[in-house]
């Protein structure tokens, strides 16, 4: 087995390359703006540092969200491209999941996972203290998920960036591509469909009547 | 010795092109286009194009495949559009490209959306014989090009200081109550006009705009005279003669473009005119550009519709030439450039 995992849901650009049994190589870049011109470049150092060819790969895993479109799109676009060409399967994964998979070690009860969603609102999914997911993914203000869920430990960057109204944040800020590859190894990551996890729909508005030109 | 067989990916706005090239034969032109999804909104909305492109990329290669009859181990080397063009829709088709180039392991080329209209062209009626003078026009661009080299050397004469005529067909369709796009729909209702009925204005034609903006357009006065007469009109209790709008603004726009295109090549002595971009399907603008340009001496390039409006074999036909002139692949690490000038032909 030879599994290339990536992830672009966050300001992150994190890939690995894993045999199965451990990581053969890993790579984390955080540049919100240049997932496109970083991705790639990393996923063949990636594989140059494993000692595999792109023939050698076996599986592909990718983080399908929630996260900022563009950057999202970035991950998937190329993973799909990837696992067709390749003849490979293409796994997906909830991006916040790939989170909780290493904060459960920090929380020690149950917890969220909280990323940036901008406009003052977090991606988010609530984790019980084994990191089994027991609420969301979903997409809301910040301070209407401390209301419903109480303070309860954070992980993810949306905590760091609104530690106003997250008090509790524990590590770590971003998804780990090693992580990803790990929970799709050992199969205690829930796999779906390599499709993006958008939340949101399009802002987009209606043509509103027409302005008059005249005085 | 056949030429390399080169694959083009298109992203830029809301047509998601794979297009297979040798030389300059087309093999295979697959577009999928989310139009629809944009009508009701009545232009492109960003968003919805990107969400789409994600979602067709791979089944558009696979299209382009079967319409050529290659595998993809036939394919020598990938071209993508590296702008300019909808930032986020850009980025779908170079992320997808630099996956294909490194799953195939051949070289990418990132190329310019612009210089690959006037690409196109070679696969309609052969080789270019450079200098030429392009006008291009559709709903997000209005510009008319200088081309010394397709692969090396473009420049930009003049374009658009506000909205592309595309638009302005669209704006001024909404108008008086047709359909988007406003291309087709202002061409039917115009048919039944009479296009000396209103006279438009001519943006940039006056003595002054004509020294400072020689080769550049403008249409959101043109859109605004022309909801100008609609409202004073329906203020009046007229009724709104639809066809002679339809037919005074489209003699406005087409009257323009061609005047400015014309008069760049006789100022650059240059005898090959290129016309491409979506809205080159506008008949009227068609029959004028091939009128004036014989009056003036110039030879009129045109494709076929399908290779002037947005698609990938566009993108393969600038990456052909590009790998003819034996240029090197770009850097693995670039990236999309929304407002990627004209003259970086090849990134």
């Amino acid at each position: 087995m030879l599994l290339l995992a990536l992830d672009t849901a966050t300001p992150a650009v994190t890939v690995a390359v894993h045999d199965g049994k451990r990581v053969q190589a890993e790579s984390t870049t955080v540049d919100p703006r240049r997932h496109t011109e970083l991705l790639m470049p990393q996923v063949t150092a990636a594989l140059s540092d494993a000692g595999a060819a792109r023939t050698d790969l076996t599986e592909i895993a990718v983080g399908v969200g929630p996260g900022p479109f563009t950057g999202l799109r970035v991950g998937l676009a190329a993973a799909r491209m990837l696992g067709d060409v390749l003849g490979l399967p293409v796994r997906g994964v909830c991006s916040l999941d790939i989170i909780a998979r290493s904060a459960r070690h920090y929380a020690g009860s149950p917890f969220l996972v909280a990323t940036d969603a901008r406009r003052r609102e977090v991606y988010w999914a609530g984790y019980d203290a084994s990191g089994a997911r027991t609420a969301g993914p979903d997409v809301g203000a910040a301070a209407d998920v401390v209301a419903e869920h109480g303070d309860l430990p954070v992980a993810g960057l949306g905590g760091t960036r609104y530690a106003d109204v997250f008090a509790r944040l524990i590590t770590p800020e971003y998804p780990s591509a090693a992580e990803l590859a790990a929970g799709v190894a050992d199969g205690t990551l829930d796999v779906v469909a390599p499709d993006p996890l958008y939340l949101r729909r399009p802002d987009a508005a209606l043509p509103s009547a027409r302005k008059s030109v005249l005085a | 010795m056949t030429a390399p067989l080169i694959l083009g990916i298109e992203t830029s706005c809301d047509e998601t092109g794979v297009g297979l090239v040798r030389g300059t034969t087309l093999l295979a032109n697959a577009v999928a286009s989310s139009v629809d999804e944009h009508v009701r909104f009545g232009g492109v909305v960003p968003e919805v194009a990107s969400r789409a492109h994600l979602e067709a990329v791979v089944p558009t290669l696979h299209r382009a495949l079967d319409e050529a009859q290659v595998g993809l181990d036939d394919v020598d080397a990938v071209a993508v559009t590296a702008g300019p063009g909808l930032a986020g829709a850009l980025m779908v088709g170079v992320s997808a490209a630099k996956a294909l180039a490194v799953a195939l392991d051949k070289p990418l080329y990132g190329v310019n959306h612009l210089v690959g209209h006037v690409a196109a062209e070679q696969l309609e009626n052969g080789p270019l014989t450079e200098p030429v003078v392009a006008l291009l026009v559709s709903g997000g661009h209005t510009e008319i090009l200088q081309v010394d080299d397709v692969a090396t050397a473009a420049e930009l004469l003049g374009q658009t200081i506000d909205d592309a005529a595309g638009e302005a067909f669209d704006k001024v369709a909404r108008l008086i109550g047709l359909k988007y796009p406003g291309g087709p729909h202002i061409q039917r209702a115009a048919a039944d006009g009479d296009p000396s009925a209103i006279r438009f204005p001519r943006g940039l034609t006056g003595q002054r705009d004509m020294a400072r903006h020689r080769y550049d357009f403008s249409f959101s006065g043109l859109k605004t005279a022309v909801a100008r007469w609609v409202e004073t009109a329906e203020r009046a209790g007229d009724p709104v003669p639809v066809g002679d709008v339809a037919a005074g603004f489209q003699e406005a726009v087409a009257d323009v473009l061609t005047a400015k295109a014309v008069l760049a090549c006789q100022e650059r002595g240059i005898s090959t005119m290129v016309l491409a971009g979506g809205v080159a399907a506008n008949a009227r603008l068609r029959e004028l550009t091939q009128q004036r340009c014989e009056a003036a001496g110039i030879e009129l390039r045109q494709p076929r519709f399908s290779l002037c409006t947005d698609n990938g074999a566009m993108i393969a036909a600038l990456g052909a030439a590009v790998v003819e002139r034996g240029l090197p692949p770009s850097r693995f690490e670039f990236g999309s450039d929304s407002s990627l000038p004209v003259t970086e032909v090849l990134i």
